[in-house]
């Protein structure tokens, strides 16, 4: 028998057979999505890029080379150019594809469990408990995400660490708010009826039957909102409150380019370049994966 | 088996149930007949103990249940909804369904058990590792019994069971319910708006009206048109199929 | 007699992902102005034959027929737009769910009004008497009451009965039902049959009535056909089903619970 028709089976024969055919199943009808092709291969380019940043760089990341400095693109040695101090810009982008991944790795790993969890939490208990934490959340919804994020920063020190910090602490309201929305449709339905019945806890009903179905729209939400992290981290960085130099940030090089903008303008446009394809392919992806994770569109 | 007395609720200010009272033997199988808003599902579900406020006085196998209580009848009292698509987790494979309530109760041996369970209500080992959305209405629906059963509870509750499914369908799924009443001594309250169904697995049945009984007798009473109550008859006519001389006096 | 419908070796296929399904294959049938019955399980094709005549199907469907002649005119030839005339005009529709084919936001009264001064090009005035005349029709005994309300006031069975007013604005000749009292408890469910029953004999309009309820089909309609994985399996007056003669037709007969 072939693993594809080992995969697509209609009638598994053990639990990790099914569990692989639905994934496959979810493989191909995401494979069918041309542009959430595009936006996958963006994203397994950049992991490439940060896995192999030593490989790929030509230069030393934060070497300066004065003699050097403001090349033009295309000059020999330095495929993008150089920035004001002599760093060349290739690999610069290139070492920075891994602070970019870290902070989005990151926020991803703090946000999405806080929010999944406050959100399945106040929707499935309802009254004052959900009262409580629904308007903790408005709290920080209420406020730009930027500006909170500043705020942050300004109070507990610029940095990379304290950056990440800062958009995770505004990055999660969205996140409960859509959880709780989702549990609340869920919570009426007749299967956790049924879990009730049968003598599961709340808590044991929250994790097993209402997170797994949320889960697909957190996940769709987090992809689509990578492309946010990644700006509000550029822009944290642009401002000086993020990464600190000489770390190669993609923000914090467009805000130091911005000084030659019109005379040397790849300084700042390469990585304002780096963050808009980034950007560009995780939403790319979130939206086919939203269509792919959702049984009632596939 | 199941005692109720004048038990009463009330959704906002919409009084759903005004004081129903019923009793079932050990062993029994009791009908509730009604159309939709009767409240006879709101019946079903206070027993069931998924609804939190009621009043009046019940008690399951002589023990009294108190409204807001912790129930502890889990195993002894399980359920079928009528709608065999929102009754089954959609990420959960049939074996997983199976699973979780043994898990629940740390029951011993949950291999054994889902095989069986599988078995008993007709789907082979086959089925265990699909997915809801690979089954079809009438397979769901034995999935669903299968998970009420999977417990060995002494009362089963069905919820309007076969109402979402294709008349062959339906005649399966009775004739497995009447089957697994008779094999394990069940003692089943059935919720239906169709009384050839309610008939066909009941002896008793009550006919609910606007959060009421209007009418309890048996299914032979019925089969014989001994009824008093007219909103029993016009029920009763509706069944035979469509009367015109008798639809138009009713206009 | 010229029939009023007829369908020759009538073919709906609906193209997907996994190539053409075939939902009827091709199937006939010739009705006059008589009740005539489409009894099915789901998946027999019942439904997308009724909406197929009216051209209601999604963009996937192909459909092919011989000969899909209403009233003399091949329904397979009319344009978009004298499509849209016929619907509602000629040929009216009533689908399961009243919930879902009135428009929610808009009272009962300017959707009426609006299927007269569409289809009968009536004034504003003549269209609501007009209105109000329908619903006395479907036997709403306060038309004025119902005529200013919104759908969401109304019970099942007065919405479908404004949804069959609506259809009979502009005077069909034919009206499908697909599963017209499903949703309806059984009590209002016979008052909408004897409505729909009353107009069929007093304006000798012709009506098919899908429905997967047998006993019902075979007690109301003139003629049955039964339709089983896109064909039809059996045709026979609706007083003679339970002398049905194929193993389908007799295998549905016997999974019917009876009282």
């Amino acid at each position: 028998m072939s693993v594809d028709a080992w995969l697509l089976a209609e009638a598994p024969s053990s639990r990790r057979q099914a569990r692989l055919g639905e994934a496959y199943r979810a493989w191909l009808a995401f494979r069918r999505k041309p542009l959430a092709m595009v936006g996958l291969v963006t994203i397994l380019a950049l992991l490439a890029v940060a896995a192999a940043a030593p490989l790929l760089a030509t230069h030393s990341p934060i070497a300066q080379d004065l003699a050097a400095r403001l090349l033009p693109p295309g000059t020999a040695g330095h495929l993008l150019g150089t920035d004001e101090l002599g760093r060349d810009i290739w690999s610069r982008l290139v070492y920075g594809a891994r602070i970019t991944l870290v902070i989005v790795t990151m926020v991803v790993v703090l946000v999405a469990p806080l929010g999944l969890l406050v959100g399945c939490v106040a929707g499935y208990a309802g009254g004052w408990l959900d009262s409580t934490l629904m308007r903790v959340t408005d709290i920080f919804l209420a406020f730009p995400r930027l500006i909170l994020a500043l705020a942050f920063v300004a109070a507990i020190g610029p940095g990379i660490e304290n950056a990440i910090i800062a958009i995770a602490i505004t990055a999660w309201p969205p996140y409960a708010r859509l959880a709780r929305a989702e549990t609340i449709t869920i919570r009426e339905s007749d299967f956790i009826a049924a879990a009730r019945l049968q003598g599961a806890s709340a808590a044991r009903i929250v994790v097993r039957q209402v997170m797994p179905l949320c889960l697909s729209s957190v996940i769709v939400r987090v992809t689509l909102d990578m492309a946010g992290i990644i700006l509000t981290a550029a822009g944290l960085g642009f401002l000086g409150l993020g990464a600190q130099p000489p770390a190669p940030e993609w923000g914090a090089m467009i805000s130091s380019g911005r000084s030659y903008i019109l005379d040397q303008w790849w300084v700042a446009t390469m990585p304002g370049i780096a963050i808009c394809v980034v950007s560009l392919g995780f939403n790319l992806l979130g939206d086919g994966l939203r269509d792919v994770l959702d049984p009632k569109q596939r | 088996m199941i005692e109720a007395e004048d038990l009463t609720v009330s959704f906002g200010r919409v009084a759903a149930l005004r004081g129903v009272s019923f009793h079932v033997e050990r062993g029994g199988s009791f009908g509730l007949v009604g159309e939709s808003g009767s409240g006879k599902t709101t019946v079903l579900r206070v027993v069931a103990g998924l609804i939190p406020d009621w009043g009046g006085r019940l008690s399951l196998a002589g023990e009294t249940v108190l409204a807001r209580s912790p129930r502890r009848f889990h195993r002894r009292l399980q359920m079928v909804f009528q709608d065999p698509y929102g009754s089954l987790h959609p990420r959960h494979t049939v074996d997983r369904i199976l699973a979780e309530p043994l898990a629940i109760h740390r029951l011993p041996d949950p291999e054994r058990r889902i095989a069986r369970a599988l078995d008993d209500v007709g789907l082979g080992p086959a089925f265990r590792f699909r997915y809801p959305h690979q089954l079809s209405g009438g397979q769901r629906q034995r999935v669903a019994i299968a998970r009420a059963l999977v417990l060995e509870p002494e009362i089963l509750l069905l919820d309007e069971p076969t109402s979402a499914l294709d008349v062959s369908v339906q005649a399966e799924i009775l004739k497995l319910l009447v089957r697994l009443k008779v094999e394990r001594g069940l003692t089943t309250v059935l919720v239906s708006h169709n009384l050839a169904v309610v008939a066909m697995l009941c002896d008793r049945i009550a006919v609910m009206r606007e959060g009421v009984v209007v009418e309890e007798t048996s299914v032979s009473a019925l089969r014989e048109e001994r009824v008093s109550h007219p909103y029993t008859r016009q029920l009763l006519a509706a069944s035979r199929g469509y009367d015109p001389a008798l639809a138009r006096r009713d206009l | 007699m010229n029939p009023l419908l007829e369908v020759e070796d009538l073919h709906i296929g609906f193209r997907t992902d996994r190539g053409v399904i075939e939902a009827v294959r091709g199937i006939s049938f010739a009705m006059g102005r008589e009740k005539l019955g489409i009894v099915g399980e789901s998946g027999s094709g019942k439904s997308v034959t009724g909406r197929a005549i009216l051209r209601l199907l999604p963009e996937n469907a192909a459909v092919v027929a011989r000969r899909l002649v209403f009233d003399g005119l091949d329904l397979q030839k009319v344009g978009a737009r004298e499509m849209r005339a016929i619907r509602g005009g000629r040929i009216g529709m009533v689908l399961q769910d009243p919930k879902f084919s009135l428009n929610p936001v808009m009272r009962v009264g300017g959707q009426i009004e609006e299927a007269a001064r569409i289809h009968l090009g009536l004034s504003r005035k003549a269209a609501r008497q007009r209105g109000l005349e329908m619903l006395e029709a479907v036997r709403i005994r306060d038309p004025e009451r119902v005529f200013a309300a919104y759908p969401h006031e109304l019970s099942g069975g007065m919405g479908q009965r404004v949804m069959i007013a609506i259809m009979l604005v502009a005077g069909p000749d034919l009206l499908i039902a697909d599963e017209p009292t499903s949703a309806l408890d059984v009590t209002v469910q016979m008052q909408v049959l004897a409505i729909m029953d009353e107009l069929v004999t007093k304006r000798g309009m012709g009506l098919v009535f899908i429905s997967h309820d047998l006993p019902l089909v075979a007690s109301f309609c003139d003629r049955v056909l039964v339709m089983y994985r896109g064909e039809i399996v059996e045709t026979c007056r609706a007083d003679m089903l339970d002398k049905a003669t194929h193993p389908y037709t007799k295998r549905l007969l016997e999974a019917v619970p009876v009282l």
